[in-house]
C-alpha cells in the first residue's frame, strides 16, 4: 500500500499534465467563475482554505501526525496580520509575513512540548493547546475585539515602485494576489517534500521505528514539520484576514480544526492537491447549503460520517485507485 | 475574604466533579478502544434533555435514573452501528466520525427541544442554603456531589473486583492478549462504551439542574474533560480522578484572583505538566505511545 502512494505522488509530479490542467484552472478562476454561479470572493476562499488545508496536509497527509488544533495558528495568522494593519504597517505584504511569523513561532514553542507525544495523544494535546489561542482571542477584548472579532482594518494598495496595483477595491486583482501566494506556498512545500527531508518525513509517517534505528532524530523532524505546517497556515490565515477584513475568533476554534481535517480528508491526504479540491468542495458546499437550510451543522456532521465511513482515501485517492485497477 | 475564597473552592469542586464523571467515561473509552469521543459531550446534552422531557411522567428521581440509561443505550447503538467500524484502523477516522457526531447531536437536540435554554426542575427541598454563612452549599450542589462520589466509587469497585471490570483493566493493558485468552472483545468494548456514554448521560442530568439545559452545554466541558486526562496521566482513571478535581479547584481559586483567567489557567496547568512529567501525575511509561 505503502509502495503504491509512494510512486503516486512521484507519478503525479513527473507527469506534468495534471499540473498544467490545475494551474490553467486557477489561472482562469476569474473568468469562469461567474459563468458557473460564482463570484469572485468565492474562488478567493477556496485558494485561501484550500492552502490552509494544504498546510496541515503537510503534517498530515505526509508526516503522519495527526493535529487537530491547526486552526489556532490559522487564526493567529489572521489575528497577526489584522493587527499588524491596524497599528504597525500600512503595507499589505508586510503585515501578511508579520501574521505568519506570529502562527509559525507560536507552532514552533508549542510544538516542542508536543512533539513526544503520538497517535490520539498527539491529537488531544494539540486541540488543548489550540484552545488556548481560542481563549486568549475570544477574552482579550481590548486587543482583539473579544466575540465581536477584530475589526478597523482594510487591506491596503500595493505599490511596486511606480506602479500601484489596487488589491483593495478590485476583487480580481486581490485574487491573483492571492493565488501569488498561493503559489509560493504550494511551491515551497512541494519542494521541501521532494527534498531529502520531505522523504525523512515520509519515511517517519511509514515506519517510525524503523526510521528512528537508522539514526533519524524523529522528534526533530516532527516538531520541524509541525512549525512549518503552523508558518504556512499562519500565511492562509493572514490572507482569510485579508480577504475579508475581519478576524473572527471562531476561526480558531477547534470545530474549524475539524473543518480544516476534513477538507484534507476529504480531498485525499495522501496526494499534495487533494486538500485543494477538499477545499473546494467544502467551501462551495458551505456556501450553497447554508443558504438553502439551517441545518448546516448536520449537513456538515454527515458529510465527516459519509467521507469516514465510505471514502477514507478521499476524492483523488478514490479517482487515483480507479486509474490504476 | 476566606467566605469568597471558600465559595470559589466548593464551586471548583462541584465543576471539578463534573469534569471528573465526563473525563473518566472519555477515559474508559479512550483507554480500551483508543477512541476520542468528540460526541461526548452531545451524549451529555442527551442525557439532560431525556431527563427534561422523563420528569414530568416519572419525576426528578425516576428521570435521574432511567435517563442514563436510555443514553447509554443510544451510546450501545452508536458504536455497534458506526463506531465498530473503525477499531482497527488510524485513530484519525473515529476522531473525524465522533465530530461530525457532536455536529449532528447539537443540531438535532436544538431541532428536538429547541435552541432555548430549558430548566430542569429539581425538588425544592434540595434549592435552600443549608446555613446562612454558607449560602452557596445548598442541598442540591451536596446531593451532586454525593452522586458523583457514590457513582465513581462505583465504577472503581466494579473494575476492580468483578469479572469484566477485570477484563476492561487487562484489556487497556494488552487488548491482543485479552482477546488471545478467549474474551469476547468486541462486546467487552460496547460494554465499555455504553459505560461511558451513561457516565456521559449522568452528569448530563446533574448538571441541568444545576445549570439548566441548553444545546451546547457539553461543548464548554469536553476541553477541562480532555485536560483532566492529560495532566492525570493518559491510562489512569485514578489520575484523570485527581486531574478532573484539581484543574476544578484551581480555576475556582484563579477567579478570586484573577476572574479573566480562570480558563486560561488550567491550559497553564497542562503545559506544566506536559513540560515536567510528560506521562501525567499518574501515567505509566510507555502508555503516551
Amino acid at each position: 500500500m505503502s509502495a503504491v502512494t509512494v510512486a503516486g505522488t512521484q507519478r503525479a509530479t513527473r507527469n506534468p499534465l495534471p499540473l498544467l490542467v490545475i494551474w490553467l484552472v486557477l489561472l482562469t478562476a476569474p473568468y469562469w467563475l461567474p459563468l458557473i454561479g460564482g463570484y469572485t470572493a468565492l474562488g478567493t476562499r477556496v485558494l485561501v482554505l484550500g492552502l490552509a488545508a494544504m498546510s496541515l496536509n503537510f503534517l498530515l497527509g505526509f508526516t503522519g501526525v495527526l493535529s487537530f488544533g491547526h486552526a489556532a495558528y490559522f487564526g493567529l495568522g489572521a489575528y497577526g496580520t489584522g493587527l499588524a494593519l491596524k497599528f504597525l504597517t500600512t503595507s499589505t505584504p508586510l503585515a501578511l509575513i508579520l501574521g505568519m511569523l506570529l502562527g509559525g513561532i507560536a507552532g514552533a514553542i508549542l510544538g516542542a512540548l508536543i512533539v513526544r507525544r503520538r497517535g490520539v495523544y498527539f491529537a488531544m494535546v494539540t486541540i488543548a493547546f489550540g484552545q488556548v489561542f481560542y481563549y486568549i482571542a475570544f477574552r482579550w477584548n481590548t486587543l482583539t475585539g473579544g466575540d465581536d472579532g477584530l475589526r478597523g482594518f482594510a487591506r491596503q494598495p500595493l505599490h511596486l515602485g511606480a506602479l500601484t496595483i489596487d488589491i483593495a477595491g478590485d476583487q480580481v486583482a486581490f485574487y491573483y494576489f492571492v493565488l501569488l501566494c498561493f503559489a509560493l506556498a504550494a511551491g515551497a512545500m512541494g519542494f521541501l517534500l521532494r527534498s531529502p527531508f520531505g522523504r525523512t518525513l515520509l519515511a517517519i509517517r511509514e515506519n517510525e521505528r524503523r526510521a528512528r534505528f537508522l539514526g533519524i532524530p524523529v522528534e526533530f523532524h516532527i516538531w520541524a514539520a509541525f512549525t512549518l505546517s503552523c508558518f504556512f497556515i499562519g500565511l492562509a490565515g493572514g490572507l482569510d484576514a485579508l480577504l475579508n477584513n475581519f478576524a473572527n475568533p471562531r476561526e480558531l476554534h477547534y470545530s474549524q480544526s475539524g473543518d480544516l481535517v476534513i477538507m484534507a480528508v476529504m480531498g485525499g491526504m495522501r496526494t499534495f492537491w487533494g486538500p485543494l479540491l477538499g477545499g473546494a468542495v467544502f467551501v462551495v458546499l458551505q456556501d450553497y447549503v447554508s443558504s438553502q437550510t439551517e441545518n448546516w451543522m448536520s449537513f456538515v456532521g454527515l458529510l465527516f460520517v459519509v467521507v469516514v465511513l465510505f471514502f477514507p482515501r478521499g476524492l483523488l485517492g478514490f479517482l487515483q485507485r480507479r486509474g490504476e485497477a | 475574604m476566606t467566605q469568597l475564597l471558600l465559595f470559589n473552592i466548593t464551586n471548583g469542586l462541584i465543576i471539578g466533579a463534573f469534569y471528573v464523571l465526563m473525563a473518566l467515561g472519555l477515559s474508559l473509552i479512550l483507554n480500551l478502544s483508543n477512541v476520542i469521543n468528540f460526541a461526548h459531550g452531545g451524549f451529555l446534552a442527551i442525557g439532560g434533555y431525556i431527563a427534561y422531557t422523563l420528569s414530568p411522567y416519572l419525576g426528578f428521581w425516576g428521570a435521574l435514573i432511567v435517563s442514563p440509561f436510555l443514553t447509554a443505550l443510544l451510546g450501545l447503538f452508536i458504536e455497534r452501528v458506526l463506531i465498530r467500524r473503525l477499531y482497527g484502523r488510524d485513530p484519525l477516522y473515529s476522531l473525524l466520525l465522533t465530530f461530525g457526531l457532536a455536529f449532528i447531536f447539537q443540531d438535532m437536540t436544538r431541532y428536538i427541544w429547541g435552541a432555548q435554554g430549558l430548566p430542569v426542575s429539581i425538588p425544592s427541598f434540595m434549592g435552600q442554603p443549608l446555613s446562612l454563612d454558607f449560602f452557596f452549599i445548598t442541598g442540591y450542589r451536596l446531593f451532586m456531589v454525593g452522586v458523583v462520589a457514590a457513582a465513581v466509587a462505583l465504577l472503581f469497585v466494579l473494575l476492580r473486583y468483578t469479572r469484566v471490570g477485570i477484563r476492561i483493566r487487562a484489556g487497556t493493558l494488552d487488548l491482543d492478549t485479552v482477546a488471545a485468552l478467549g474474551v469476547n472483545v468486541r462486546a467487552l468494548r460496547t460494554l465499555n462504551f455504553g459505560a461511558g456514554i451513561f457516565l456521559a448521560g449522568l452528569s448530563g442530568v446533574l448538571a441541568g439542574g444545576q445549570l439548566g439545559l441548553d444545546p451546547t452545554m457539553g461543548d464548554g466541558l469536553l476541553m477541562p474533560s480532555f485536560i483532566a486526562i492529560i495532566v492525570g496521566g493518559v491510562g489512569s482513571l485514578t489520575g484523570t480522578l485527581i486531574g478532573g478535581l484539581l484543574i476544578g479547584v484551581a480555576s475556582g481559586v484563579t477567579a478570586v484572583f484573577f476572574p479573566s483567567a480562570s480558563e486560561a489557567v488550567i491550559y497553564v496547568m497542562m503545559a506544566a505538566v506536559l513540560l515536567v512529567r510528560p506521562r501525567g501525575l499518574f501515567g505509566e511509561e510507555g502508555m503516551m505511545t
